[in-house]
């Protein structure tokens, strides 16, 4: 069986500088991938081109099979991939709940209520607030919506980017816990952090990039043992 | 006092007429930040569109029923025209500099005045009044005629079709914007054009309602100054625009409900300063100059406008 999404070769520039060099990674149905690297190392853009938002200047994208390479981004997510942005990008001045309907904008099936009643399961808080602006929101709550708001396209691959950033400990803890969470609801995941350690620990597998290249890649466990990924990321000597 | 209310009444008129141009420069630059300074050509379209449905259809007919149909052929000829000019003039430059769409639109308002001055009466399907001078636009029963008499201000029944024009489209506008999927996604795409992507939206798609919508109100208003003027000319857009884009930047562009209170409050405005500001400096020919005065002090006191500049959104 092939793996639900293939990146091959991918290289991705903004003008002359290129960003991405030319890497290669899968993701495999039910897993959690981690990808990491420090601030720069082509992490988001990585994201931004595989949910169409960028175009690669050379490499391929498949999920499920398909070549969505050079699909446009607004019908990847009618595929059953879904992403949630770095700094989570909710509309600020729409209430919680339409922002969680935008999620399931590209629906046309009657479960959508269903999956609204889904996310405010996974966040009570989103019920509780349902009519404020978004834009009121801590960080954290915001990362909820965001999350919420990607599950109600019902994905079959949910891409986060940083879903950790600038969060409290406890908050973190909550969002890292919730990845586990779908995972086990049969979402698969794509995961960006920073936080290395927290990444890893869930990862089925996890790739390190550095500066746009692929340095490394084992299974979380390995990662995490590593002496290059402790030293690099784990702030070890 | 009667002068007041009078003015008052004159004013709510004009700037009715300009908020209705207004939402079209402020709904397009709340999703793409673009200034169509063609926008004032749509709404001249749409009254040509108005007269040309009459000419064809019922010319001779002024029963209040055939109102109905102009107002729908006034809003095909500007939808239609707003939406090429989307297509053709604007989305191959959506990422040239700022600079370069400004130049097209100015291209566009200069290709659309002459094509009416020039052809329009030499169209080979219908037999079109040439429209190098103005043009007699049908006086329609109920909507025109006798004015109203309150004490002693008059209101003009064209002044009350202008007025209850907006007031509808205001409406009709609220409740799409806020309450109907494509509003929102309008919305979602000014606060967030690539997120917005992100949710399955199409981006471009929405670009096009915002230029039909905004088209809409313009056709409306184009046919509001048709029976106001009683007639129409292939100029008339000029003014017309640069006074609803003043009305626009004065309530805050990118702001729908602004436009709408930018538009009233120029409207009353200058009507004030026609009837109060005594001397050299005060009647009609000086009302253009408090018009833009009034901008430009809005500007300098407040850059983003009476509302602000909030892009497309709930009041
Ligand atoms: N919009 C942009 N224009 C130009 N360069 C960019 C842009 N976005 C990111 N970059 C550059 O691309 C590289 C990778 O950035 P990014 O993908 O955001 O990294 P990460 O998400 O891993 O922090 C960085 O060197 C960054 O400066
Ligand atoms: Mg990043």
């Amino acid at each position: 069986m092939s793996a639900m999404l293939e990146v091959k070769d991918l290289e991705v520039a903004y003008g002359k500088i290129k960003a991405v060099k030319g890497i290669s990674f899968d993701v495999n149905e039910g897993e959690v991938v981690s990808l990491i690297g420090t601030n720069g190392a082509g992490k988001t853009t990585t994201l931004r081109t595989i949910s169409g938002l960028l175009r690669p200047t050379s490499g391929s994208i498949r999920f499920k099979g398909k070549d969505i390479t050079t699909v446009e981004a607004h019908d990847i997510v009618q595929l059953g991939l879904a992403h949630s942005p770095e700094g989570r990008r909710i509309f600020p001045r729409l209430t919680v709940e339409e922002n969680l309907y935008l999620g399931a904008f590209a629906r046309k099936d009657k479960g959508i209520d269903a999956d609204l009643e889904a996310a405010y399961e996974l966040f009570p808080i989103l019920r509780e607030r349902r009519a404020q602006p978004a834009g009121t929101f801590s960080g954290g709550e915001q990362q909820m919506l965001a999350m919420g708001r990607a599950m109600m396209s019902r994905p079959q691959l949910l891409m986060l980017d940083e879903p950790s950033m600038g969060l409290s400990p406890i908050m973190m803890k909550r969002i890292m816990t919730t990845v586990t969470t779908l995972q086990q609801q049969g979402t698969t995941i794509l995961l960006v952090e920073q936080n290395a350690q927290a990444a890893l620990k869930r990862a089925t597998k996890g790739y390190v990039l550095e500066v746009g290249s692929i340095v490394l890649s084992g299974t979380g466990a390995e990662l995490l043992s590593s002496d290059d990924v402790r030293k690099a990321y784990l702030g070890e000597d | 006092m009667d002068a007041f209310a009078q003015q008052l009444v004159n004013g709510l008129t004009l700037g009715s007429l300009y908020a209705l141009i207004a939402v079209g420069y402020t709904v397009v630059y709340g999703i793409i930040q673009l200034i169509n300074f063609a926008h004032g050509e749509i709404f001249m379209i749409g009254a040509f569109g108005a007269l040309s449905t009459w000419l064809i259809f019922f010319d001779g007919n002024l029963a209040l029923w055939v109102l109905p149909f102009m107002i729908l052929g006034a809003i095909l000829a500007s939808v239609t025209t707003a939406v090429l000019m989307e297509r053709i003039a604007y989305r191959p430059l959506r990422h040239a500099p700022r600079l370069a769409p400004l130049i097209s639109a100015i291209g566009i308002s200069i290709f659309l005045q002459e094509a009416v001055r020039l052809f329009y009466g030499s169209v080979p399907f219908a037999d079109f009044p040439d429209a190098k001078q103005r043009v007699p636009f049908p006086q329609i029963e109920v909507v025109t005629g006798p004015a109203f008499q309150l004490g002693n201000v008059t209101i003009q029944r064209s002044a009350l079709f202008t007025i209850g024009a907006l007031i509808m489209c205001a409406a009709g506008l609220w409740y799409f914007v806020n309450l109907t999927k494509t509003g929102r996604a309008m919305q979602a795409v000014s606060q967030d054009p690539d997120t917005a992507r992100l949710m399955g939206i199409n981006v471009n798609r929405i670009i096009v309602v915002a230029f039909a919508v905004g088209a809409t109100l313009a056709a409306i208003a184009g046919i509001a100054q048709g029976l106001q003027v009683t007639n129409i000319n292939f100029r008339m857009g000029f003014l017309a625009g640069l006074k609803a884009f003043t009305a626009a930047v004065l309530g805050g562009i990118g702001n729908v409900w602004g436009a709408v209170v930018g538009g009233l409050t120029l409207g009353i405005v200058e009507a004030m300063a026609v009837q109060f500001i005594p001397g050299t400096f005060g009647g009609s020919p000086w009302k253009d100059v408090w018009a833009f005065a009034l901008l430009i002090i809005v500007l300098v006191f407040r850059p983003q406008g009476i509302l602000g500049a909030r892009v497309v959104d709930r009041a």
